[in-house]
Formats: structure tokens, C-alpha cells, sequence
């Protein structure tokens, strides 16, 4: 489609900026309309897009990021200038840190006022440069087509983030002539972005001889794995080497874990056999992942055997942790596809895969004697958290979308929760955003409304953004929500517990306030309150059932539970602190 | 910015020394990205200087940095990631030519107290030492004189050292520009890739 398609025809900026995100093929949008962004609400009016109207706008963008990780594609959050677009970097820097494709349209006050300290006036693109992928202060009305359409292409090619458009008021007042740019100008008017998308044939080759070579080889399968619908091509990978595969914390789901060469989480809070298999491993497949510090615990210590293969589409975490032997710059999907051709030429010209028998022998030993657990509790004596984890997993209907946000439960969540499908869980990875969950969880149901979708938080958490449950009720999004309710900062008090001497500053939250089943019946939500093992399962059965509203169910449990395995930060993989039971064996974790 | 103290290993030039010439998009807060990802990711900026290009579409920013190469690589590759940076050319300073302006006020006298002369006049040797490096005098007053000089940094380098034994009262330097030489053995190391 060019300029010469179309009609001459003058619209507003306001018209030109709802039209172009229909043209871009937005359904859904979330936003809190005020002064700067009024008139672009307007034509909203008679917009096909539906928009939902949060109660505050950090929650338009985490509900953003829920919409963009279950479904693809992306998120899209629309709010006013100032203390909105402050609200907004929360959001913005989540969905950097995972890589989740957002767009983010702000209002911003007149042209003529920028400058002056304007009502309600802030530098929106100063203060969001370095959390978004790109931005961009829109100041004539004719460019914002071009500039909704970069907009969408750059958040969602090459390594997904966040973008922003800021539109001034009177951008959005003025006439415009519509058009609609090609792919060819939108090309052309980014000379500077041209994202790697296929691997380097001769480095595929290469990593394919050094896979067949290896006789400790892992697969580190991270979030890349989900950006690039890569799930199918790492399992055909999988079932034709039979390497063993960790599935760290943003790539949960990505691989099975009922298949029987899936490891789960490696990392900080990663099970004994997924982190102490990367340790010991002679090869590392990393496949979209970046050497987090969650997950290599300290850099020098980190799998100190292993050659590297990395698989990333962003070039810069190409040695930015850990020097690749094998570096492949390139879309997971497109490279593992490459990679399994390159694997299967090799066998057919006669190279055999090395060994791997032993290797795999020795993970299973691990697996039998280091699985995860923890102390079911006496009758009488509080609910364990991992038990309700439990029971929430196994009564959750085919295809449950598990949201949570950031501490103790959202460790547990990971550790507990069989992930047997993609997309299946939402989380904030990279930057630990505590009240990620209710609003993630509204917009993971909005983009899969077919979903059964149940959020589980920490009481701390849910304090931070409980009222978007206001908008679930009004917007009838039934979403349902596991408190996980110690009174505490749980995952701060489990640190003060362990290298504070016990002593305990500011974790303890009230176990009397909020009333959180009151709280929830004044959100329009079903409150339900657990306190003994035996309620839990009708509790779990009650929520499952209700269709037509939010519930929030709150359990309370064991203040005392601390999240195990654990790398203690600044400490090396190898000094993985087991369960107290399990601690008197770990030599054979050697 | 580094101190001017730690810049310097003699007439070898810098510790580490290694030059970006960035081909930008020239497009408002262009420069703020640039300079905003150094801060953000703790890398040190020497000297930087910008301006437009042969095509005005775009600006050359000449950017110096004393890091270690791997640090180089990764500040090539976060750069390559900001959307308007369109290429990244590193200079090999042996196949390159480099320039820099300096413009420095020097005292020449100590200034006179109430209804005396002033002593230790030392304009002469000043002249003598701006006529010696080629450079120029800008302009003159009684205690004391403003002088300039271009050339490649390694002479300011001289040149502001010499300086500083009259005393330097202001001191203006533009940072380093830089441009592949024409010789046969230019070899412009164009980083390539694109981020994603």
C-alpha cells in the first residue's frame, strides 16, 4: 500500500494515530485516558479496537506485557503525559528486561508549551530512552502513520522490546492527509535497524560437529526460545541428540517438563540437577539465552569445563557474560532449524554423536537423589505454600495459564507448576517487578479469553496493584488469584533469615490487614480465605468453577518456608544450598 | 569524563586508546542516546566531538574511549543497538588521521598591584613557543595572552604541556576528529551486524 491508494483525504492526527493502530491490527488496547491524550480518545469512540480502561497506568502496561507474552503479539498501551508516562516506566523497563514487544503511546502537552514546565509536562522520551528500544517525540501530525508503523516494526523484529510514541496535544488536533506507509518506506526511513535474522551457515556448522563431539552436552534453552516460536524445532533438536535440556525461569514452558530429557530451572533457585548438570557439562547449547546472574551465580565459577554455543539474536550478549566458543548471531527458530540440517548431514556423511550414556546416567542419579521437595506439615501446623502449589497445579484445567509476580511464590511457582506447554506461564524475569501479577494476568486473559488463567502472588505483591482487579470485574475479565499469604516480605525475610542473623527489618507485614477476602468482595471479585490443608481443595474447586468474576483466594501459609535449592548471591553454582535433609548427601552432587 | 592527569603514557599517545567514528541519523536526541548509553552502561567517554556529515541526513560522531578492546567490542555491539546509529567504523590510529583544535589563555605577567609595573614578562617566550608549534595568537592583553593551535593531539599534547609552565588560565580543547587515511594500507575496520 502507497500514499497514491488512497484518496486524498484530511483527517486528524488524533484520527490518523486509532486508525493506524487498526491498520496495524490491533484488537485491544489498555490505557487511562487525561488532558494531553483526550482528543486521540475521542475517535476512539468509534474505533473497532476495545479498549480497557485501567485504574492506574502502571497496570495498562504490565496488562500490556500479559496481552504480549501469551499471545505473541504485541501489547499496546495508551495514557496521558506526565505522572502517566512516570507511571509507565515501570512497564516499559519490565518489558525491556524480558524482551517483551509493547508499544506505548503517550500524551504529551502542546508543541508551543514543550519546554516550559507545562502542567502536567515531563521529557517522556528522557525518561524512557534507556527502557525502551526505541522512542520517539511525534511533532507534526502528518508523521505519525510512519511513525505508529516503526513503531510496531521495531518492537517486534530482531530481540522484542518496548517502544514509545509521544504525540503532543495539538499534534493530535491538527489535520493530516492520511496515508499509509509500505514496508519499503518503512524501511527505508530506519537505515540504521537491520536485524540478523539468519544464522552464519559455516558457525552452524561448526556447532553442529562440536555437538556431535561432546560428551556432556546441555541444552540452556532460554526466553529466545518463546520470542521465536522455536518451542517445535528445539523439541525435534532434543529427540535427535537426546541431550538433556534446562528450561530457565523466562523459558518455562518452552520444553515440556513431563518429557523425560527436560531438567527445568537451572539458576539461583533452580533444581540440583538442572544447575549442577550445567556445571559439570563439557558443552552448553545456549539457545536464546544471556548468562543472566541469576543463573550463573558468580561468572568465574560458572560451568568452567564447558564449551560454549550461543544462539542469540542480539549480538551484543554475544560475550557479554561468557566468550562463546561458537557465537551464531540469528533468530533461534531460523537457527535451530539450520542446525538439526547441518546435525543430520553430518550422521548421513558418517560422523557419530559421542557417547552420551554415561553423562546421562549421572543426571539421573542426580535427578533420584536431589528431587525437589519440602516437609509436608503436620495436621494442625500451618499450610506449606508448596502444597497449595500443588494443588492448584493439579486441579487447573487443560491449558492454565500460570501469572505470578516476584518473591518466594514466584520461585515456588516455577519450581512446582508443570509447564507442558508454551505460553503457559508469565512471569517478571529480568527486572522483578513486585506487582506484576494481577495486572499480567488480566491481560494474559484478555488475549486468551478461551484460557483459564489463575494468578498467584505474595501478600506483599498484591498490596502493589490489587485495584486493576476493579478493572477485571468491571471489564468481566474472571481471572483468578492465589495469594500466597505469609504476612511477610517472604523472599527478603528468607535472606534476613539467612545472612542477616535472623534479624528481621521491615518484613513483616500485617496478618490482620488487609482483609483480603473484604478487599476482594469490594472489587467485585469472589473472596475465599484458606487456613487448614483440608480446605484447599474445595477452595481451588470453588474458584475453578466461578466464570463470571475475579476470585481471589487467600492462603495463608507458613511464614517459615524458605525457597530451596539456593545459590547464595555472590557465590558460585557449586555451593548450591540444598534442603536440610538433602544437605548431609550433596558430595555426590560432585 | 577522565581526568586530564590520567590520559596520558607519553608521546606513545593513550593507554587503550581507541577511536569510534559513529555514522548517525541526524535526528533530535540523537547525541542524548549516545551519550545516555555510555553513562547507562558505566563506559568511559574521553573526548567526543559531532557535527553533520557529507550527507546532512546524517552526523559523524568521533568518539574516544580508554578501554580494553573486549569493552571496545561491547560498546560497538550496545551502540549498534540504538535504532538511529547506522554504522561504527573503529580507526586504527595508525591508518588514520586525526585532528584537534586547542585554544588556550596564558598568563604572561604576574598582574600589577596598585601603581606598580608588572614583573616577569614572559609574552616573548610564549610568542616564540605558539611561532615554533605553528600555531596562532588570537588575542593579546597585558598579563596576559590567547593563543591556538591544530593539529594532531599528540603535538596539543606537547604543546599544552609547555604551556603549563607559564601558567594556563583557560583551556578549550574540541576532542579528537578522525578520518581513514587515503594510503594503500588504509584499512578501515567497518564493524559489522546490525542489532537486532
Amino acid at each position: 500500500m502507497t500514499k497514491s491508494n488512497y484518496k486524498r483525504e484530511t483527517i486528524t492526527g488524533a484520527q490518523a494515530l486509532i486508525r493506524s493502530l487498526e491498520h496495524e491490527g490491533v484488537e485491544v488496547m489498555f490505557g487511562l485516558p487525561g488532558g494531553c491524550i483526550l482528543p486521540a480518545y475521542d475517535p476512539l469512540l468509534d474505533s473497532s479496537i476495545r479498549h480497557i480502561l485501567v485504574r492506574h497506568e502502571q497496570g495498562a502496561g504490565h496488562m500490556a506485557e500479559g496481552y504480549a507474552h501469551v499471545t505473541g503479539r504485541p501489547g499496546v498501551a495508551m495514557v496521558t503525559s506526565g505522572p502517566a508516562a512516570t507511571n509507565m516506566v515501570t512497564p516499559l523497563c519490565d518489558a525491556y528486561m524480558d524482551s517483551i514487544p509493547m508499544v506505548c503511546i503517550t500524551g504529551q502537552v502542546p508543541t508551543t508549551a514543550i519546554g516550559t514546565d507545562a502542567f502536567q509536562e515531563c521529557d517522556t522520551v528522557g525518561i524512557t530512552r534507556s527502557v525502551t528500544k526505541h522512542n520517539e517525540l511525534v511533532m507534526r501530525a502528518q508523521d505519525l502513520p510512519l511513525a505508529v508503523r516503526q513503531s510496531f516494526h521495531i518492537a517486534t523484529t530482531g530481540r522484542p522490546g518496548p517502544t514509545l510514541i509521544d504525540v503532543p496535544k495539538d499534534v493530535l488536533q491538527a489535520p493530516m492527509e492520511w496515508y499509509w506507509p509500505s514496508d519499503d518506506e518503512v524501511a527505508d526511513s530506519l537505515p540504521g535497524y537491520r536485524p540478523t535474522v539468519k544464522g552464519h551457515t559455516r558457525m552452524i556448522k561448526e556447532a553442529a560437529k562440536v555437538i556431535l563431539a561432546s560428551e556432556r552436552p546441555i541444552i540452556y534453552a532460554g526466553g529466545g526460545i518463546l520470542k521465536a516460536r522455536a518451542a517445535e524445532a528445539l523439541r525435534e533438536l532434543v529427540e535427535l541428540t537426546q541431550i538433556h535440556v534446562v528450561t530457565t525461569l523466562m523459558a518455562r514452558g518452552a520444553f515440556p517438563d513431563d518429557h523425560p530429557l527436560c531438567l527445568g530451572m537451572p539458576g539461583m533457585h533452580g533444581n540440583a540437577t538442572a544447575v549442577t548438570s550445567m556445571q559439570k557439562a563439557d558443552l552448553l547449547i545456549t539457545l536464546g539465552a544471556r548468562f543472566d546472574d541469576r543463573i550463573t551465580g558468580r561468572v568465574n565459577s560458572f560451568a568452567p569445563e564447558a564449551k560454549i554455543i550461543h544462539v542469540d539474536i542480539d549480538p551484543a550478549e554475544q560475550g557479554k557474560v561468557r566468550r562463546p566458543d561458537v557465537p551464531i548471531v540469528g533468530d533461534c527458530k531460523h537457527v535451530i532449524v539450520e542446525l538439526i540440517k547441518a546435525i543430520k548431514d553430518l550422521q548421513e556423511g558418517g560422523t557419530e554423536q559421542a557417547d552420551i550414556g554415561v553423562w546421562k546416567s549421572r543426571i539421573s542419579g542426580w535427578q533420584e537423589q536431589f528431587p525437589l521437595a519440602y516437609e509436608q506439615s503436620e495436621p494442625g501446623e500451618a499450610l506449606k505454600p508448596q502444597f497449595c502449589l500443588e494443588q492448584l497445579r493439579d486441579a487447573a484445567p487443560e491449558g492454565t495459564i500460570l501469572v505470578s509476580g516476584v518473591g518466594q511464590h514466584q520461585m515456588w511457582s516455577s519450581q512446582y507448576w508443570k509447564f507442558n506447554e508454551p505460553y503457559t506461564w508469565v512471569n517478571s524475569g529480568g527486572l522483578g517487578t513486585m506487582g506484576f501479577s494481577v495486572p499480567a494476568a488480566i491481560g494474559a486473559k484478555v488475549g486468551r479469553p478461551d484460557r483459564t488463567v489463575w494468578a498467584v502472588d505474595g501478600d506483599g505483591c498484591f498490596q502493589m496493584t490489587a485495584q486493576e482487579l476493579v478493572t477485571a470485574s468491571v471489564e468481566r475479565i474472571p481471572i483468578k488469584v492465589a495469594i500466597l499469604n505469609n504476612s511477610y516480605l517472604g523472599m527478603v525475610r528468607q535472606w534476613q533469615e539467612m545472612f542477616y542473623d535472623e534479624r528481621y527489618s521491615e518484613v513483616y507485614l500485617s496478618p490482620e490487614l488487609p482483609n483480603f477476602v473484604g478487599w476482594a468482595e469490594a472489587m467485585g471479585c469472589v473472596g475465599i480465605r484458606v487456613d487448614s490443608p483440608e480446605e484447599v481443595a474445595p477452595a481451588i474447586d470453588k474458584a475453578n468453577s466461578i466464570d463470571d468474576r475475579p476470585v481471589v483466594v487467600d492462603f495463608r501459609v507458613d511464614a517459615r518456608e524458605k525457597v530451596f535449592p539456593m545459590v547464595p548471591a555472590g557465590f558460585g553454582n557449586d555451593d548450591l544450598v540444598l534442603p536440610a535433609w538433602q544437605q548431609a548427601t550433596r558430595a555426590s552432587l560432585a | 569524563m577522565s581526568e586530564r592527569s590520567e590520559r596520558t603514557t607519553g608521546r606513545s599517545g593513550f593507554k587503550n586508546h581507541h577511536i569510534l567514528s559513529v555514522l548517525v541519523q541526524n535526528r533530535p536526541g540523537v547525541l542524548a542516546r549516545v551519550a545516555g548509553l555510555f553513562a547507562r552502561r558505566d563506559y568511559n567517554i574521553f573526548s567526543l566531538a559531532v557535527a553533520p556529515a557529507e550527507d546532512e541526513n546524517f552526523s559523524r560522531i568521533t568518539i574516544v574511549v580508554d578501554v580494553e578492546s573486549v569493552t571496545v567490542e561491547q560498546i560497538v555491539k550496545q551502540l549498534f543497538k540504538l535504532i538511529e546509529v547506522v554504522k561504527i567504523s573503529e580507526l586504527d590510529p595508525r591508518h588514520s588521521v586525526e585532528r584537534e583544535l586547542l585554544m588556550a589563555t596564558v598568563r604572561t605577567s604576574v598582574p600589577a598591584s596598585k601603581g606598580e609595573k608588572s614583573t616577569e614578562n614572559n609574552r616573548g617566550q610564549v610568542v616564540e613557543l605558539v611561532n615554533i608549534f605553528e600555531g596562532k595568537i588570537l588575542a593579546v592583553g597585558v598579563d596576559a595572552i590567547t593563543v591556538s593551535l591544530e593539529g594532531h593531539p599528540d603535538k596539543l599534547d606537547d604543546f599544552e604541556e609547555l604551556l603549563n609552565g607559564y601558567g594556563i588560565v583557560e583551556l578549550q580543547r574540541t576532542g579528537r576528529v578522525a578520518l581513514p587515511k587515503l594510503d594503500r594500507e588504509a584499512r578501515l575496520r567497518v564493524v559489522k551486524g546490525k542489532a537486532g
